[in-house]
């Protein structure tokens, strides 16, 4: 792709503008980041995990256990919505302070050229990634642990009777889609914050 | 694109930080020139508003009043879209602190203005080995910075400030971390890109090893330009000096 320099065909004497990153390169250096800062990003994982096996865990069960009172059901549902929003502020903080983390890389980059908007992307397509990855893991372990729980109790056949390809597939679906919306919602703030730092502060920032 | 005779400009420029209840005046209404070509220092004491003139040149900050001019452009017509390509096209940023990408190697650190210029990554990587040939650190392009010395680091900055070819180089502060030796080998460099390649350097500074290479010198003081010197006019002896202000 050629670079438009100085040709303004668009913009004021001399000065042009940016392209787009194309959404490639984004994943790529998206990805190249979570490579190099790993253990940070698996902390983050390790919240959504955990939460999400918890939300699986207590689907699956409903499930199996097929008839429940309605003073069980409600219980249980606040129990899940209590730990959802748990891990939503745990995710919130733990990418609050990634994000802080990087402000100066965020400024070095907005000196480099980078737009305010390749910055919130790029933290938005972590955030996906990462809900994602956690959430399928989440949905795993919360569906396994249910099973042995119930196969402990009950026997094999209580525990994997209820289950067909299509619960089991629900689950996972409802897993990772409430898993990465929330780790989406926890990023957003924090992201558009460092996106609209000018870029000299993001620089002096003492962290 | 006709070659304006000023390349930087600004006219008025007023700067104002609040601080709790009081609010400081870091720029008080500033008048800089800045030719294409030269090598300027911007010389003050701490607390003059050189950093704060720095960023006001350099696009990272918006003044509260007044304009600042690259190549006749005003940067407050530009929306952030033309902003970003003034800072990825026309201005390379060499900081004190180096600020490179931690987690990159150098290879990959000054490849990165290549990506957002749109380059193709062989196309960056040939030009990223370039330049870090050009300022000798060829060998060690896949260190990371933490591997690197604080020299090292900066030659990288300056690899990169230079990967989309821009015509100003803003370097604030760029000895300000290394030792007297260190420090002027970057000053040599600054000098010989100058020279050789005709890219106007523009730098804050409380180094009096830098008066040695300007073309003129700005004073600043308490936001306004205090004095400004031809090289010619300074008689120089840096070691009789006393070391800073």
């Amino acid at each position: 792709m050629p670079i438009e320099k100085g040709r303004g065909s668009h913009g004021k004497a001399g000065v042009g503008r940016l392209p787009n990153l194309p959404m490639g390169v984004m994943i790529s250096i998206t990805l190249n980041g979570l490579k190099t800062r790993l253990s940070r990003a698996m902390v983050t994982a390790a919240g959504i995990l955990l939460g999400i096996a918890f939300l699986s865990y207590v689907l699956t069960e409903m499930t199996l256990a097929g008839h429940v009172t309605e003073e069980q059901r409600a219980r249980q549902w606040w129990l899940v919505v209590m730990a959802l929003l748990t891990t939503t502020v745990g995710i919130a903080n733990a990418m609050l302070m990634s994000v802080t983390e990087r402000f100066r890389e965020i400024g070095t980059m907005k000196c480099l050229g980078a737009l305010d908007s390749m910055v919130v992307k790029l933290f938005i397509i972590e955030a996906i990634f990462i809900g994602i990855v956690a959430s399928i893991g989440g949905w795993l372990l919360g569906w396994f642990f249910a099973i042995l729980s119930r196969w402990s109790q009950f026997g094999w056949y209580a525990a994997v009777h209820p289950i067909t390809l299509q619960n089991a597939v629900a689950l996972a679906g409802i897993c990772t889609g409430i898993g990465a919306l929330l780790t989406l919602v926890a990023t957003i703030a924090p992201a558009i914050r460092a996106a609209e730092m000018p870029a000299a502060a993001a620089l002096r920032t003492d962290v | 694109m006709s070659a304006t005779e000023y390349i930087v400009r600004t006219k008025d420029v007023v700067k104002e930080f609040k601080m709790g209840q009081e609010t400081l005046r870091a720029l008080n209404g500033i008048n800089v020139d800045i030719r294409r070509g030269e090598y300027i220092s911007i010389m003050g004491p701490s607390g003059s508003g050189k950093s704060t003139l720095f960023n006001a040149i350099g696009g990272l900050d918006k003044p509260d009043s007044g304009s600042v001019f690259i190549n006749d452009v005003d940067m407050a017509q530009l929306d952030a879209n033309e902003l970003a390509f003034l800072r990825c096209h026309t201005i390379g940023y060499i900081f004190q602190t180096f600020n490179l990408v931690t987690v990159m190697t150098a290879l990959e650190n000054v490849r990165l203005p290549t990506i957002f210029a749109g380059m193709t990554t062989d196309d960056g990587t040939e030009r990223a080995i370039a330049l870090l040939d050009m300022v000798g650190l060829g060998q060690r392009r896949h260190h990371k910075p933490s591997e690197l010395s604080g020299g090292q680091q900066q030659r990288v900055a300056i690899a990169r400030a230079l990967a989309n070819n821009p015509s100003i180089i803003l370097a604030d502060e760029p000895t300000g971390n290394l030792d007297s030796k260190t420090g002027t080998e970057i000053i040599d460099l600054l000098r010989k890109l100058n020279q050789e390649q005709g890219v106007t350097v523009i730098s804050a500074t409380h180094d009096f090893k830098m008066l040695d290479v300007s073309d003129r010198i700005i004073w600043i003081r308490d936001g306004t330009v205090d004095k400004i010197e031809l090289r010619s006019d300074i008689d120089i002896k840096v070691g009789g000096m006393g070391g800073e202000m």
